[in-house]
């Protein structure tokens, strides 16, 4: 008994990292109060130990103390995307102006972030109900707070509170799903519920038809984490009124923490593991309700509304955490074939997302610092007055719009040739028009900047050494990985692998 | 065959010169206008050269067109190499490039327009730097369009192109160049997404083998060869894609004449007819051309459009070659309307660059018909066309350019008289003019016949209406001619002066070649020949193995 308990200890070390990051954190907040380099750089180094130790379990594929949790590479790949995302994030939020001006103790920023990175770590390996209710209140309460940190910036605690209430109605809708699942199976953990739910099955309609019903709402609570439209109304105004810093980690971490939970729930729960197609890569799932058919609208909902009402928006911020709710949307598709085909190509789409997508916001972030502003209409003529800057968001919104040579074509290259090897062809299509109603937007902010010219000021805005090698950082996979994936696409199809299923 | 400079073949050479001219043009500094110039010109130069050595080189007798062993200067590497797992099988993709008949005729055209554009770009003095990058970059994917082999290189090709094009237009363009440009950008990308759900598609039923060395088998020779340890893959190869034998039994994409391969074949078409344009996708190139610079609308109207049309030649006849029989009477319906659509719009301008730019339409209805009657003179008549299109129109775009320099409008009715006052400009824009018309003499004259008579042949009623456009072609170009030349001078263009040396060598270059094809066509017919018969003979085939099938 204690050996298992010491085994799975040693498994547990990059959560137990990170624990002791967030600790370590806060008493050195309370030592070096006025400094604002020491504490993010212990949550740094905690981060990239964390990392080291993730790095050291790539073949391991076991679930620990008692199926709570499962380590395995589906969870190894989205634990390396989310703290990876973590550190950059960390490198972005030392040269935010808006958090490091204003005397403001930035100590417990980094604090709530590195248990912020905690909560979504354990998203990524839960496989059983209750761990996944904890994991996702760990993670929304760090992200109010954090999204409502910078108080005295317009909106912040308005988007802060809006995020609480939904966060607050979808959680419960979620936990009333769990109540019945746990009511027809008496059972949390994902494979015992499965093993389960054929008894539930043959019961007739009325416990079908609750199985459903608590499907559904699960559905909700986790389509609220990764913004799937309608669940979505939370984060165009979070995303806005939350510091940069914060917008560009919801978007790319705490999304890939949902990802990883609702593919995980959906492929252990409801799979039917009796039926083995399981060599071809696809997921047979228990009869009662085509999962497909409703993900698929999900889909098509969250890409169509993400991008058609991201044509309005004339705040930058804005319109990219629109454009990252039909981001969202693309990548729901690689669910809807329910094959591991479609799995890898959402693992792969999510570094590439990675990349394009904190790139932008870093280059927005380092825009407002000047200029001040996140209107499009103040990027008039940036062009000029920074070329670098300027040419490297436009490159990055071009890889978000899915256009070669960028590593965002090769993301949607697997998505459709998923779908389209399935058999799902208009959703194929339904996704590509989008992705030419995306251009249009996106191509919005490259004129302002590189087709227009700005009002009278034309001075030349300067770039740290530092902040344009972070840039270049950026830059280099979202080019490289566009003319040569092999690796990473070999990376993603070897981390399909979940534990508990054939 | 190879032909190889260093270690790298030719081909590869052609194609990305012009990106080693950017590279050394961003390294130049901002103020050295000069050098920037020169160095673009010296890339698009070398281009040219490395044209004529392909042209002295190459094979007439080979076809190409769906065997690889007939395609010439052939490179292939693999590229990306993603080892099977077992629920998803290895992808392969190759670096592929190879040229036949059809292709190099327009790498001919490819290099020559854009050396020219280049010549033309002189003049622009807006962030000189920018458009000079851009405007090489652009010439790469156009050259890479023509010389890939392989689907998805061809499709990177075909994509890195928009976006120098929207902002060659959008940052050096004219007072709407805002609209005209995302106009194209969404009109093309809206093509393009349906040409690659159609690629993929087309990957994944497709089937050929590899041995461990990474040589690659279509099925029938895999079954002969008896080489061992063969892996079965999906592959983008365009040719390994026309043989029906390779087709994934029970895949999408399979069988003859289905829905589904109509479907990809109407998405592909959709693809290249917006870049052709072929009516209805036309209008876009109308606010592009009239907003675009000239060196621009040069290379829109003489290389660009072209890639519509060799798309289809490439890709869609003879990998779909049922559909492409099935449809062939609604393709040249769709050429002949937009051939009078073309004229009647074109007659009713009284901007000069907008009638050129509906001219376009009009005359790539031409080509379109010419492909659509399928037999070896039609087909022969549009490739020929296509080259033909892309000198005279070039030359058109001159000399708009030419004009618009000097009295910054472009008013057909302002001017008048203007021969006396600019003899040297009168000669070529005749020459122009005449050769757009189809004057017999000209090369215009030869490839417009061979596409009518070819396509008489195969659809006699829409080929007559068709013909009407040559009346009405004549029509508006002489009534151009009319009121541009003759007449009287208005009082102020008496300080017009003719054309200087840069703008006479520019057009009376195109204006050699395109007297020189019209009394002696063969050095360019003889390129095609072998290939485009044998494109035709495919098509037979086709319809042969349909009958076949419906017994």
């Amino acid at each position: 008994m204690t050996e298992r308990l010491l085994h799975d200890l040693a498994l547990m070390l990059p959560e137990a990292a990170l624990t002791a990051t967030v600790l370590v954190a806060l008493i050195a907040d309370l030592i070096f109060r006025r400094s604002t380099v020491i504490v993010p750089a212990l949550v740094l180094i905690g981060f990239a130990a964390a990392g080291a130790l993730v790095l050291g379990q790539a073949h391991v594929s076991e679930g620990i103390f008692s199926g709570m949790l499962a380590v395995d590479p589906f969870a190894w790949y989205f634990k390396l995307v989310i703290l990876l995302s973590a550190i950059i994030i960390v490198v972005f939020s030392l040269g935010f102006t808006e958090l490091n001006t204003g005397g403001r103790k930035v100590g417990e920023y980094y604090a709530l972030l590195a248990a912020l990175t905690l909560g979504i770590m354990l998203m990524a390996g839960a496989s059983n109900v209750l761990m996944m209710y904890l994991a996702i209140e760990l993670s929304s309460l760090t992200s109010y707070i954090l999204s409502g940190y910078t108080r005295e910036a317009p909106d912040s605690s308005e988007a802060s509170l809006k995020y609480v209430i939904y966060g607050a109605v979808s959680s419960g809708l979620m936990l009333y799903g769990i109540s019945i699942l746990y009511g027809l199976t008496n059972t949390l953990g994902f494979a015992e519920i499965n093993a389960a739910l054929p008894a539930v099955l043959e019961k007739g309609t009325t416990a079908t038809l609750a199985l459903i019903m608590s499907g559904v709402l699960i559905m909700a609570g986790l389509g609220y984490k990764i913004s799937a439209v309608p669940f979505h109304f939370w984060a165009p105004d979070v995303y806005e009124g939350a510091p940069i810093t914060i917008t560009a980690f919801l978007s790319v971490a705490s999304k890939a923490g949902g990802f990883a939970l609702m593919i995980r729930f959906f492929k252990v729960t409801f799979i039917d593991s009796s039926a083995l197609p399981a060599l071809a890569g696809v997921w047979a799932i228990l009869p009662g309700f085509d999962w497909r058919e409703a993900v698929a609208v999900l889909s098509v909902l969250t890409m169509t509304i993400g991008n058609l009402v991201a044509i309005w928006q004339n705040n930058l911020k804005r319109l990219l955490a629109y454009s990252s709710i039909a981001h969202a949307g693309y990548m729901l598709m690689g669910l809807v074939v329910l094959t591991n085909e479609g799995l890898a190509a959402i693992l792969l789409y999510f570094v590439i997302y990675l990349f394009m997508n904190m790139g932008a916001f870093y280059v927005v972030m380092l825009i407002a610092n000047k200029t001040g502003s996140e209107d499009i209409e103040e990027y008039r003529g940036l062009g000029s007055r920074a070329p670098f800057m300027t040419v490297a968001l436009a490159i990055f919104l071009v890889s978000l719009t899915g256009l070669p040579p960028t590593a965002g074509f090769i993301g949607k290259l697997y998505l459709f040739a998923a779908l389209i090897n399935s058999g799902w062809v208009w959703l194929a299509i339904v996704g590509a028009l989008n992705s030419v109603i995306a251009l249009y937007y996106y191509v919005r902010v490259i004129r302002n900047m590189f087709l227009r010219s700005g009002e009278q000021e034309s001075s030349p805005l300067a770039l740290g050494r530092l902040e344009g090698a972070v840039v270049l950082v950026l830059l280099v996979p979202t080019l490289l990985l566009g003319l040569y994936f092999t690796p990473l696409a070999e990376l993603a199809q070897a981390s399909v692998k979940i534990f508990g299923t054939p | 065959m190879e032909f190889n400079i260093i270690g790298i073949g030719i081909l590869t050479w052609i194609t990305f010169l012009p990106v080693v001219g950017m590279v050394l043009v961003l390294l130049l500094p901002k103020e050295s206008k000069d050098a920037i110039r020169w160095t673009a010109l010296a890339a698009t130069a070398l281009q040219v050269v490395l044209a004529i050595a392909l042209y002295a080189r190459f094979d007439r007798t080979l076809a190409g067109i769906n065997t690889e062993a007939g395609m010439q200067f052939v490179e292939k590497a693999t590229w990306i190499d993603i080892q099977s797992v077992a629920w998803f099988g290895r992808v392969h993709i190759e670096y592929f490039l190879g040229i036949d008949g059809l292709s190099v005729v327009m790498v001919l055209l490819t290099a020559l327009v854009s050396f020219i554009a280049t010549i033309s770009s002189w003049t622009i003095t807006k962030s000189l730097k920018g458009y000079f990058a851009l405007f090489l970059l652009l010439d790469t994917g156009m050259m890479g369009v023509f010389v890939a082999l392989d689907f998805f290189l061809f499709y990177v090709f075909w994509e890195v192109m928009l976006l120098p094009m929207y902002f060659l237009i959008g940052v050096w363009g004219g007072p709407r160049r805002e609209y005209a440009a995302i106009k194209f950008f969404l009109y093309t990308l809206l093509g393009s997404v349906l040409m690659l759900l159609a690629m993929i598609a087309l990957y994944f039923s497709t089937n050929v083998y590899i041995d461990p060395a990474g040589v690659v088998y279509s099925v029938a020779e895999a079954a002969k060869s008896g080489v061992q340890g063969l892996e079965k893959i999906h592959t983008f190869n365009i040719i390994a894609m026309m043989d029906p034998g390779n087709m994934v039994p029970g895949s999408l994409l399979a069988g003859w004449e289905t829905s589904w391969r109509y479907l990809a074949y109407g998405a592909l078409f959709i693809g290249f007819a917006i870049k052709v344009p072929l009516f209805p996708f036309h209008t876009w190139l109308p606010d592009a051309h009239v907003e675009a610079p000239t060196p621009i609308s040069v290379i829109l109207a003489g290389v660009l459009l072209k890639m519509g049309t060799y798309g289809m030649l490439r890709i869609s006849f003879p990998v779909f070659p049922d559909a492409m029989r099935h449809f062939s009477w609604e393709l040249a319906l769709l050429g002949v309307i937009s051939m009078i659509y073309g004229a009647l719009v074109a007659m009713a301008q009284s901007d000069f660059k907008k009638l050129i730019a509906y001219s376009s339409v009009s005359h790539m209805g031409i080509v379109v018909l010419g492909m659509a009657s399928m037999n070896t003179q039609g087909m022969m008549g549009a490739v020929f066309q296509m080259f033909n299109h892309g000198t005279i129109t070039a030359m058109l775009f001159l000399i708009v350019g030419v004009i618009y320099d000097r009295a910054h409008t472009r008013g057909i009715d302002e001017f008048g008289g203007l021969m006396n006052k600019m003899p040297r400009y009168a000669a070529v824009m005749s020459i122009a003019f005449f050769a757009a018309l189809g004057l017999p003499g000209l090369s215009g004259f030869i490839s417009e016949a061979f596409s009518l008579l070819g396509a008489f042949q195969t659809f006699q009623t829409l080929t007559m209406i068709g013909a009407v456009t040559l009346v009405l072609t004549a029509g508006y170009m002489l009534w151009v001619l009319q009121r541009v030349f003759l007449g009287t001078l208005p009082e102020k263009w008496q300080g017009l002066t003719d054309m200087n040396g840069r703008e006479t060598f520019m057009l009376a270059t195109l204006a050699v070649i395109v007297i020189f094809l019209g009394i002696y066509p063969s050095p360019v017919l003889d390129l095609m020949n072998v290939s485009v018969s044998s494109l035709a003979g495919l098509l037979d085939q086709a319809g042969a193995v349909g009958i076949m099938g419906a017994q």
